[in-house]
């Protein structure tokens, strides 16, 4: 057998195809890994793994909780302990949508060593259904007919407020100053003045004090940190935060409840310190939109925005804010803006520059929100060498003119179109998000971290930390300081929508500066157009 | 009529390389990149047959289904480049392509997901799908390809 060199060229032609193309697809695979782990190298970005938490030990600690709202049921799922109504609806939904996991991922979660105990709420439906569906034999729950009754009875260790906003600081200081350990949420004050007071009482109780920020126990934000610790973005001279939502539930105008009557309401104690004004069910579920009780975007969602990169970045409190806006989405009779723009200004902070020294020097952190239109704009950090953007996820582009990658992006090895790094726990795991508000809060990473790929929510490891931080000792991530931070920064973007002028932080005295002729609190509190517009119950 | 017939040889041993290329370089690419995976194609698969996709993407099961993918697109694009057991190739091309069909299909009302053109029950997957069939109807190896030489043996054997 002898073959001719015709054979040969007939019979092994596809030869020299098979080995370009296998030459050009490893080339090509090799090639691109290699430019990503040089660039990975070079930024020496660490994703940061879930902190340690040493174990809630010894007896359950006994929990009241204070408010059972929306977000006071949130809080006790976290505890681990869901309604029945709940797991049905959940139920129900997850056999619609097989992606809805939240009722596999609230029994997959851990169990913390607590005992609820007791619970308060204005609401008889809301402390009914807390007993109905949370006493049993062993553990007969108690409802207090008020906050000081639960504080002052001995029986409770911690307390879980979820409140108006006007009563979390009398409530907070009550239980701090009764060594009740708290968790509440945020804002941690409704006034400026408040803010000082619950400090004082922080710094002098025994009791652990933790702000319910959850979003301080993602994990990209951690990763985040360390991002703009090593000068990846260069210097950050402006923040673009932004709230959108365009639904009912994102403009508070929550569900009323149809046992709701001055029979099943104590409407005295719900007002406290605000306005008395007669029984009125819009306040009552809808107190987010009346500076009586709440406090409007800046305190509510702003409050999350800033706290937020506040974490990242431990930026502090403004030098000075104003804001702008005003009630054009929801001419509900609220008088709480539902469109506002609110600038902070930093002129002394830097996340380090890779520039002459001395050329950049301070940065604008912008939030504009609306709540007339749900587009989603991203949290973007704006650097001298990068971009940012900031969420669950974590995206970083090269900027065209960035000092730092110059040398990289002449040889191209960057592209300013193509991220040189990105972080993304979630790729292994499918979500379903139910809500639009939902959807809006997972986004920005506050409802959920991942954890080797599972989703965790973050309220359960927030709580979590507070928890063995009453056992073990150790600082919580958000207590008074990260609390005190946030309140009075939300203050001052309330403050200046209401004023219309800039308000000034004096650091060196902690105190705001004063405006001749106005008292800051009494501005804050103050209700234009009270009652000025018709109920409209919708 | 011989003529004839060595003009659509040709033809279809060139149209049997350039899908060979193309499944070769598919398949090196994921090999050589660790990181690849099939996740996010089927984790997004749609139309009648999502369950069945979404139900690979399990943690015990992907790996093996990205395996699987790599060997059978390279079994594919050896086979078609060299011109040998093309009919095994062409079957492993066919049932491969119909997955990718079906993971995606162009139906009305489905979205539509990085795609560069636009398509209506019909895409470029199904046509290299019946592309691949022709060339397992006329197996081209015995004139272009290594089946030349090994059907060759077999006759200068047999003289």
């Amino acid at each position: 057998m002898k073959w001719t060199r015709r054979d040969l060229l007939i019979g092994l032609g596809g030869l020299p195809v098979l080995g370009a193309v296998w030459w050009a697809g490893a080339a090509t695979a090799v090639g691109s890994r290699n430019k990503r782990s040089e660039i990975l190298e070079q930024l020496n970005i660490k994703p940061s793994l879930p902190p340690a938490v040493p174990g809630i030990g010894g007896d359950p600690v006994r929990i009241g909780v204070i408010g059972f709202g929306i977000r006071g049921e949130q809080l006790t799922r976290a505890l681990g302990f869901a309604t029945d109504e709940w797991k049905e609806e959940m139920r129900l939904a997850a056999e619609e949508d097989p992606n809805n996991k939240r009722l596999e991922d609230f029994e997959a979660q851990e169990r913390l060593n607590v005992k609820l105990v007791g619970i308060c709420d204005v609401f008889d439906v809301r402390a009914e259904k807390f007993i109905n569906s949370f006493s049993s034999d062993d553990n007969k729950i108690k409802r207090y007919l008020t906050y000081k009754d639960m504080i002052q009875s001995g029986e409770v260790d911690a307390v879980v407020i979820a409140t108006p906003d006007h009563w979390h600081a009398p409530m907070s200081i009550e239980a701090l100053n009764n060594n009740v350990h708290v968790y509440v949420e945020k804002p941690m004050t409704h006034t400026v003045s408040e803010t000082y007071t619950l400090r004082d009482a922080a710094e002098k109780s025994d009791a652990v004090f933790a702000v319910g920020h959850q979003h301080r126990q993602t994990l990209s934000f951690s990763t985040a940190r360390d991002i703009v610790e090593k000068g990846t973005l260069g210097h950050v001279s402006l923040i673009q935060t932004n709230t959108n939502r365009n639904d009912d539930n994102g403009a508070w105008n929550y569900d009323i409840h149809e046992k709701a009557s001055p029979e099943t309401i104590d409407w005295e104690q719900f007002l406290g310190s605000a306005p008395k004004v007669a029984f009125n069910k819009n306040h009552f579920f809808r107190w987010r939109k009346w500076w009586s009780y709440g406090s409007g975007l800046s305190g509510d969602l702003l409050s999350h925005d800033y706290d937020r990169l506040n974490c990242v970045l431990n930026m502090g409190i403004p030098a000075s804010v104003s804001s702008s806006g005003g009630i054009y989405t929801h001419n509900d009779g609220r008088n709480v803006p539902d469109v506002i723009q609110v600038n902070m200004e930093f002129p002394d902070f830097s996340t380090g520059s890779s520039q002459i020294k001395g050329k950049e020097k301070g940065m604008t952190f912008c939030y504009s929100a609306t709540l007339g239109n749900g587009f989603s704009r991203p949290t973007i950090l704006m650097g001298h060498d990068a971009t940012m953007e900031l969420g669950n996820r974590l995206t970083v582009w090269p900027d065209g003119a960035s000092t730092r990658y110059a040398d990289m992006l002449e040889a191209e090895k960057m592209r300013p179109d193509v991220p040189i790094y990105q972080y993304d726990p979630a790729a292994n795991a499918t979500d379903a998000v139910s809500s639009a508000t939902s959807q809006y809060f997972a986004d920005k990473g506050l409802m959920w971290t991942y954890i080797d790929g599972v989703r965790v929510d973050s309220t359960f490891l927030h709580m979590r930390e507070w928890l063995s931080v009453i056992k073990n000792g150790g600082n919580v991530s958000c207590g008074i300081k990260e609390g005190f931070d946030e309140a009075i920064s939300a203050h001052m973007a309330g403050l200046s929508w209401k004023l219309g002028r800039k308000i000034e932080w004096d650091a060196a005295s902690q105190t705001l500066r004063p405006i001749e002729g106005i008292d800051f609190d009494q501005i804050l509190l103050a209700n234009e157009n009270w009652n000025a517009q018709p109920e409209m119950v919708g | 009529m011989n003529q004839n017939q060595n003009k659509l040889k040709a033809s279809v041993a060139l149209l049997r390389i350039f899908i060979g290329w193309h499944f070769l370089f598919e398949g090196v690419v994921k090999m050589y990149n660790p990181e690849w995976t099939s996740f996010g194609y089927l984790a997004t698969a749609q139309g009648p047959f999502e369950g069945f996709f979404t139900m690979l993407i399990g943690d015990s099961t992907i790996g093996l289904v990205d395996t699987l993918n790599i060997i059978a697109l390279m079994v594919v694009g050896v086979t078609f480049t060299l011109g040998i057991f093309e009919r095994i190739g062409a079957i492993v091309g066919v049932g491969l392509l119909a997955l990718y069909f079906l993971a995606h299909p162009p139906f009305p009302g489905l979205m539509q997901m990085n795609v560069e053109g636009n398509y209506w029950l019909v895409n470029k997957n199904l046509i290299e799908l019946v592309a691949i069939i022709v060339i397992y109807q006329l197996p081209t190896g015995a004139y272009f390809g290594l089946d030349y030489l090994r059907k060759n043996k077999i006759k200068t054997q047999e003289q």
